[in-house]
């Protein structure tokens, strides 16, 4: 049954991992002057941790004096903000019409195949996680996938497995 | 080696160059030109716009800049041989920059600068002609300026083709304690990169049309709202809006004038709708980009409550030449009242993609087979969806048609932020329009129904239509639904999302498995 109750504080759901939430209000307290600053704000949290915690939501909220249901309706709005943790990369396969137009559905049949995973999985050993991206201004270049930060055009079904075994035979970090 | 004149080189740190390995070939001269001992001095220049010759490598020699293309890091030592340095034949050399066809039949006026100059120097932007235009405006008063905004007939670039100029003056006239200049730099449209180029490749440009309409309007505070899909633009647009500042040109008292306006960049968080000014005013305020109802337009109530102009980027950057020509300079381009130049921009299954910047009036088959030299593939261009995932789908038989507002507006079709993406013969258009309704459905902010809910619902008609299930009722249900999203959304994207459908199932019936006499009458909206 939904809890109602004006001193609930615990959050939706436990976070997969322990955090740190002395840095995150370190890193909170930095934006209590922005104004308009909740999207900055979410995103050095995601840049730091590379997701939102549950957590986040109500230190978000005492922090800059919002209400919780407001910091959680940001999240929830935005396609970027995640709320659990990614794999070491992020793997975004262009959709939009100028990659569809160069083949960008034979690249998706071959993500499909070769990582066994669907958009917004992440491959069991943790490597990357998939996403979809609506146009990365690359059209000239089509098709075109991301990886982090970096853009990649004229891909082909080959030149993407090619990547992610790449990606996927990196060691983890320490 | 002091005594040695360094050949410059240039090599682009465009993103669209980087994503095709412009980053290799830049490291493969510097080494290879370290093992001759020939001296080179490598500049890291926005992109021509030439993608197709992507990395496209240029060498500045008496004669004017000689351009090689495309290179992969293993043709180096091969050009080294060649005598690139001197500009001498290769196989991949592409005579010099400014007579290839594409860029030498260009109007380049907004993009006047590109792939010229370091983006980020200002000594470069200045010996191009940067910050006349601003310099001009700090000579002149508000009104002056507005004026001659007006006068150059310039017209909003994101697609609404609203007059700047009366944009900006409705602002001016607004009373207020804060004032906002609001930059939209949020570039959804599949098929468009003009402000990503831009933001990587001249961002001075920007920040000068955006201090430009903070004098004319009486803003001090300026927002350029970008996407976390251009990583590069954001970081490049950010250490320009520092040097800038450090310049005199941005912050408390522009080139020592007593006037203030200080610039931030905000970055979004995967939203298409933030780019419909509303929401994106509503996502700068820190909240879910939830499209506000007009009026208060954002001229009279904006940006936290305050009187704010909202302009493309585009828009913005194609100010500071109009003051620094003048405005019949620029009015001078273009046909009826599409005045001056679009920078177009071309992609999807086509030989020769890139930017075109030219004065409206062209037609698209000229873009298409011109320029663009026809598909990619070899095949027939059936189909060319005109700005963005909103645009209709024109056929091969209005390839003719001018490309200026009016005449597309009259054809149920739209210019748009300009961009053009073609599709060969082999695309199915029923799906391309299931894409439309599904783009609508996983982008729509959920405020108005007909986006939300219709666009959902228009995905399991068409599924219907393509099935042939009870086709007929189906085919009127879509126009119906159609109806209803164009005429109860509050923006553009549930209200336009029904124009790539109905072009898409008027034009080639076909693919939905429909003869194109079952069609149902159209009701005016989509030719």
């Amino acid at each position: 049954m939904l809890d109602l109750s004006p001193n609930r504080t615990l959050p939706d759901r436990p976070d997969p991992e322990p955090i740190d939430l002395e840095a995150l209000r370190q890193i909170v307290e930095g934006f209590r002057e922005m104004p308009g600053g909740m999207l900055p704000l979410l995103h050095a949290i995601q840049g730091h941790l590379g997701w939102v915690p549950a957590q986040a939501v109500p230190l978000i909220a005492d922090e800059i004096n919002v209400s919780r249901a407001e910091v959680q309706g940001v999240l929830d709005f935005y396609h970027d903000f995640r709320r659990s943790p990614p794999g070491r990369h992020l793997v975004q396969i262009c959709r939009a019409e100028s990659c569809q137009a160069r083949g960008s559905a034979a690249i998706e049949a071959r993500a499909r195949e070769v990582l066994g995973i669907g958009y917004r999985q992440t491959t069991p050993d943790g490597a990357l996680t998939l996403l979809p991206v609506y146009c990365l201004g690359n059209c000239a270049c089509s098709p075109a996938v991301r990886v982090d930060d970096e853009i990649l055009g004229r891909m082909d079904p080959e030149g993407f497995a090619e990547l992610v075994r790449t990606l996927r035979e990196e060691a983890p970090a320490p | 080696m002091s005594d040695l004149v360094h050949t410059r080189v240039y090599v682009p740190i465009d993103s669209s160059a980087l994503s095709v390995g412009a980053e290799g070939v830049a490291q493969a001269i510097l080494a290879e030109a370290d093992r001759r001992g020939a001296p080179i001095h490598l500049v890291r220049n926005g992109s021509r716009g030439l993608f197709w010759l992507e990395p496209l490598v240029e060498v500045e020699t008496p004669v004017g800049r000689i351009a090689y293309g495309p290179l992969r890091p293993r043709d180096v030592p091969e050009l080294f041989d060649a005598g690139f340095l001197q500009g001498q034949p290769h196989r991949l050399g592409q005579g010099l920059t400014t007579q290839i066809p594409y860029l030498a039949g260009q109007e380049r006026l907004t993009f006047a600068r590109m792939g010229l100059t370091d983006p980020l120097s200002l000594d470069d932007y200045r010996a191009h002609g940067g910050f006349l235009g601003l310099e001009r405006a700090l000579d002149m008063t508000d009104a002056e300026v507005i004026q001659e905004v007006k006068d150059s007939g310039l017209r909003g670039r994101g697609g609404a083709a609203f007059p700047t100029g009366i944009k900006w003056e409705t602002v001016r006239n607004a009373p207020a304690p804060q004032k906002y200049v609001v930059c939209n730099a949020d570039e959804g449209d599949s098929g468009t990169f003009s402000d990503r180029m831009l933001m990587e490749g001249d961002p001075y440009c920007l920040i000068e049309g955006m201090a430009i309409a903070a004098l004319a309007t009486g803003a001090t505070q300026g927002y350029i709202y970008s996407r976390s899909e251009y990583p590069h633009a954001f970081r490049t647009l950010g250490t320009a809006i520092e040097r800038a500042r450090e310049a005199g040109y941005l912050g408390s008292s522009l080139l020592d004038s007593g006037r203030t306006f200080d610039l931030e960049i905000r970055m979004g968080a995967g939203a298409y709708i933030c780019g419909e000014e509303t929401s994106m005013l509503e996502s700068l305020e820190g909240k879910p980009g939830l499209v506000r109802f007009k009026p208060p337009l954002p001229a009279i109530s904006g940006l936290f409550g305050m009187p704010t102009v909202i302009n493309n980027a585009m828009s913005l950057a194609s100010v500071p030449i109009i003051l620094s020509k003048g405005a019949a300079f620029y009015r001078d381009y273009g046909v009826g009242r599409s005045q001056g130049t679009l920078p177009f921009q071309l992609a999807g299954n086509i030989r020769n993609g890139g930017l075109v910047e030219k004065a409206f009036g062209l037609t698209l088959a000229a873009l298409l087979y011109d320029y663009g030299g026809g598909s990619a593939s070899g095949r027939p261009i059936r189909a060319v969806q005109v700005g963005g995932p909103l645009g209709a789908y024109v056929p091969e038989s209005q390839f003719e048609v001018p490309l200026d507002y009016e005449a597309y507006s009259r054809m149920g079709a739209m210019i748009g932020h300009g961009g053009i993406v073609a599709f060969d013969d082999t695309v199915d258009m029923a799906r391309m329009a299931r894409y439309a309704m599904e783009f609508c459905a996983i982008e729509s902010c959920g405020k108005c129904t007909p986006c939300r809910i219709g666009s959902r619902r228009g995905m399991e008609v068409i599924d219907r239509i393509v099935a042939d299930r009870d086709r007929a009722g189906n085919l009127a249900l879509l126009q119906s639904l159609c109806d209803t999203m164009l005429n109860g959304s509050l923006c553009a994207l549930g209200g336009m999302a029904p124009y790539p459908v109905l072009s898409a199932l008027r034009h080639f019936p076909e693919d939905f498995g429909v003869q194109s006499q079952d069609l149902p009458a159209p009701k005016g909206e989509v030719a």
